[in-house]
């Protein structure tokens, strides 16, 4: 079954449609405080984002899926075609397993990042933020290979949080405790399949559960009533920015533009701008991008991606990032305080060669107190690693609660 | 640094191209898949006794300068004619006969005649300022590098001291169509049926289709003994061009393997360190130099796995399907064509009456199929070149249009249906021509990418076009013969200054490869 059904001519008339999980979730929706993620409604936020969160951090939380755009990739040349498409080694990708990676156009800008699952030899399933059909036709000239645009065709829950292992178990998913991380596996569930991969966006322990949209509903159903003693929640996007900003993850069209949806070229990121040169791989074959990567690499990145500790507990929205001299260094693309890691943090974009660990910079913040705007110099650091990364994320089987 | 190269293809650019490697000092392999040398630009027999060009017959773009340096003459290059006329053929006898810039018929009024003067020569200026840039290595638009932007200074003085209102007039002019701009200046249809194919030989334009201006002023760019916009016929057809070339390439100590078909291009870490044939033998190099049209180097050879997926896009878009066919006619004595003196037989014949005939015949070509009434320009080589044809024959040689790559109904069907379309047109001129032909030869772009492996089979190998020209030719990123494969060069007519029997993308490679100016 799909969600979204573009053969029905009178397709257009609907912007947004309901997800296979929408009578569940507006039941929920305490706020009605619905937002449009690509083709779907989806809750911003259910009861409020405070709760939502915790429940994230401290018990398990549900947040729906299934409007992340999902490719399907098949056919005999998918492993040479994964490999000139994205950045990283796809021969290091046994089945199973899934990995994180970007991939870029000729000139080595990230067009976006996102998962690749290896479901079977040969068979992937690529999951980004953006729509990227047109570019996987595009890369696909030369290569025998199928590619299609599955998202309507399957319903996605993320199930995060320290007890989410123990509730699947309850949930009768029998050996999901030695699922390690980003591996993938499948269940019979229902009467269909369900499979569930150890990944997710909130930088601790959890699993992502796909499922013919059929099924939706008995999915949803089931989980809750084994989440009921391990603290079920769903939780809205609002809940999951301060998820993912604690990990350090960062979101396509917020902390980089996609390349192509710039206009001006030089407002794109290359995988090392964005922090993410251990993602690129230049012994493998040849992969889009790759020259101009190696040179860059030669000559040198222009930004540099940092995650920033700063002063005080006023988050740096939107924040200019000075150098000591008050001179401008770059600018905050994300921030949030903190719950977890009781600190003001950021991800940001420094002009190179700021954004060396322990780096001492200034953040100025813009800030209302009782509709009186202000403005403070917030002194904050550059630091190294991520605000939220426990060990029950690398566990495995992780803690049984 | 004497660099091993090997030349795929020996076709004349690739020819050029090894001829000037070898005179550079390099040690040039060239490796033809046929048995003959020059591609496309080739003389075959195609009737027992009966010799033809097999694609291009008429010479007008070899640069006297290559003809020079490589002594071309020395090696066998002669002509069998030069400064050839062009007679506008007419149903009623009432034909044009078109000699540069005068037109000697009653038929034509005054104003027109004035008009042609005019309008040859400012053409003939217009196509001086494209004709500067044929030696040239395209410039990069954003590379920083000072040779880059003396080239584009030269192009823009080029067009700038054509003085205020020509520069004008050659901007407006130089992208829009050979339609518009001859309704400006001509009355007679004849007249303009017979100028506006200037503008879409050879390629998939029809008159009223943008850059046919374009397209007749790069036709118009070469010279034959100094006079500029001269047609000529080389003496034993165009194959005897590429015999020249390849006597000068071994006299300067390239050696020529045929039979030697390459499978694909040798890459090892981000290079291309040689060739591997069709047998699997691999040849070592430090420049592999493609001949081949874009298309057939970068999927076929090279594949896409090689490349980035954007450049891949870029190059499988360029437009290469062919439009023109070839029509071969052995006839057992000359041809009469009611209303033309015999001596007149030996110039280049056209068949295009009116404009809207010629855009009619290329409206069928949009949509998969050929001409009902296709336009022809045609010579009789052997009323020049005894040696074509046994004693007392002749052989009629016609470029005939259109004819698209592919077909709705497809070649193998519909072959013998256009011929007979061709042979009713041709009879409209010459109507005791059927009973002269013994044997006959319609060679279409199918036919053409079947022989000379040229995917699409163009006769320019990618279409003749301002978006294709210059920086953009093939593509923007590989248009400086070099390509973003160290180690691999391009040389052919896809890349700049194109098609036509002219070698200036031969020799400009050759530049780049020896200079190193890629390394």
């Amino acid at each position: 079954m799909r969600t979204v059904d573009y053969s029905d001519r009178d397709h257009y008339k609907t912007q947004a449609f309901p997800t296979p999980f929408h009578e569940r979730t507006a039941a929920l929706n305490q706020q009605h405080c619905w937002g449009r993620w690509k083709d779907y409604i989806t809750a911003n936020s259910y009861y409020d984002t405070a709760t939502e969160y915790f429940a994230a951090r401290n018990a398990c939380s549900v947040f729906e899926l299934t409007p992340m755009t999902k490719h399907g990739i098949s056919g005999p040349d998918s492993l040479a075609f994964m490999n000139r498409l994205v950045t990283r080694d796809m021969a290091k990708l046994k089945p199973g397993r899934v990995g994180y990676s970007v991939w870029c156009n000729d000139e080595g800008r990230v067009i976006d990042d996102g998962t690749i699952f290896h479901l079977q030899e040969g068979v992937y399933r690529l999951c980004s933020q953006e729509p990227q059909i047109d570019w996987l036709m595009t890369s696909s000239i030369g290569f025998d290979v199928r590619i299609v645009d599955e998202t309507h065709d399957i319903a996605g829950l993320a199930f995060q949080g320290p007890t989410s292992c123990a509730a699947l178990k309850r949930m009768g998913l029998a050996g999901i405790e030695n699922l390690t991380p980003f591996g993938i596996q499948t269940f019979d569930f229902a009467g269909t399949r369900l499979t569930v991969s150890r990944t997710g966006y909130t930088g601790d322990l959890g699993y992502e559960l796909w499922i013919d949209p059929e099924y939706a509903l008995e999915l949803w159903d089931r989980l809750f009533e084994a989440g009921k003693l391990h603290g079920i929640r769903a939780i809205g996007s609002a809940a999951l920015e301060i998820l993912r900003i604690e990990a350090g993850f960062i979101l396509a069209g917020v902390d980089f533009l996609p390349a192509h949806q710039a206009v001006r070229p030089d407002r794109t990121r290359s995988p090392f701008e964005l922090g993410l040169g251990w993602l690129v791989h230049f012994d493998k074959p040849y992969f889009t991008g790759r020259q101009a990567l190696a040179r860059e690499k030669e000559a040198g990145s222009r930004y540099v991606f940092a995650r920033l500790d700063i002063e005080g507990n006023k988050p740096a929205h939107q924040s200019f990032i000075f150098d000591k001299n008050k001179r401008f260094a770059g600018t905050v693309t994300s921030a949030t305080w903190s719950p977890s890691a009781k600190a003001n943090i950021a991800l940001a974009s420094l002009e190179a060669p700021h954004g060396e660990p322990g780096e001492e910079l200034l953040a100025e913040i813009y800030y209302q107190r009782e509709l009186k705007w202000s403005r403070v110099m917030a002194p904050c650091r550059v630091v190294e690693g991520v605000s939220w990364d426990p060990p029950r994320k690398r566990q495995t089987p992780p803690a049984d609660f | 640094m004497t660099k091993r190269a090997v030349v795929i293809g020996a076709g004349h650019n690739g020819l050029t191209c090894a001829a000037y490697l070898a005179k550079a000092g390099h040690e040039v392999t060239v490796l033809e898949a046929g048995t003959e040398v020059g591609g496309a630009a080739a003389t075959h027999e195609f009737a027992p006794g009966f010799k033809v060009s097999t694609s291009a017959h008429l010479l007008y773009l070899l640069d006297a300068e290559i003809i020079r340096e490589l002594e071309l003459e020395e090696h066998g290059l002669a002509l069998a004619a030069e400064n050839l006329d062009t007679v506008a053929l007419d149903t009623g006898g009432r034909h044009l006969l078109i000699s540069g810039d005068h037109i000697n018929a009653e038929a034509v009024s005054r104003e027109d005649r004035e008009a042609m003067v005019r309008y040859r020569k400012r053409m003939l200026r217009f196509a001086k300022v494209i004709a500067g840039l044929h030696d040239q290595v395209p410039p990069r638009l954003a590379s920083g590098e000072r040779s880059d932007a003396w080239s584009l200074a030269r192009l823009a003085w080029a067009i700038r001291r054509l003085g205020r209102k020509e520069m004008r007039e050659f901007l407006r002019i130089a992208g829009i169509n050979i339609y518009d701009i001859l309704e400006e200046q001509f009355d007679n249809e004849l007249l303009k049926g017979a100028l506006s194919l200037d503008g879409v030989l050879g390629t998939h334009l029809g008159p009223r289709s943008n850059n046919s201006v374009f397209a007749a002023l790069h036709r118009m760019s070469g010279a034959i003994n100094g006079k500029p916009g001269a047609l000529a016929l080389p003496r034993g057809g165009m194959g005897a061009v590429s015999s020249a070339l390849a006597q000068a390439a071994k006299s300067l100590g390239v050696s020529i393997i045929f039979d030697a078909r390459v499978g694909q291009i040798d890459v090892s870490e981000g290079r291309a360190i040689g060739i591997i044939l069709a047998t699997g033998e691999t040849m070592p190099a430090d420049a592999v130099v493609s001949n081949a049209d874009p298309r057939t180097t970068f999927l076929d050879l090279l594949g896409a796995r090689h490349l980035d997926a954007g450049l891949t896009r870029k190059v499988s878009q360029v437009r290469q399907d062919g439009n023109a066919a070839k029509l071969h006619l052995a006839l057992d004595g000359l041809p009469e064509f009611p209303g033309l003196e015999r001596e007149r037989l030996g110039h280049r014949l056209v068949i295009a009456p009116d404009l809207d005939y010629v855009e009619r015949a290329f409206n069928s070509s949009k949509y998969g199929e050929h001409s009902a009434e296709p336009v022809m320009e045609i010579t009789l080589p052997t009323i020049h070149d005894a040696s074509l044809a046994p004693e007392g024959k002749h052989v009629l040689s016609a470029v005939v249009q259109y004819a698209p790559r592919h077909l709705n109904a497809g070649w193998e069907t519909a072959k013998a249906g256009f011929e007979e379309r061709c042979m009713n047109t041709l009879q409209r001129y010459a109507p005791n021509l059927r009973e002269q032909v013994t044997a006959s030869e319609l060679l279409t772009p199918a036919d053409f990418e079947a022989r000379f492996g040229n995917a699409g089979g163009h006769w320019h190998h990618a279409e003749l076009a301002l978006d294709r020209f210059l920086m953009l030719r093939p593509t923007a990123g590989t248009a400086q013969y070099a390509t973003p494969l160290d180690g691999l060069f391009l040389c052919g007519a896809g890349c700049h200054p194109g098609g036509g029997v002219m070698g200036h993308a031969g020799r400009n490679a050759a530049r780049v490869i020896s200079g190193g100016a890629s390394e």
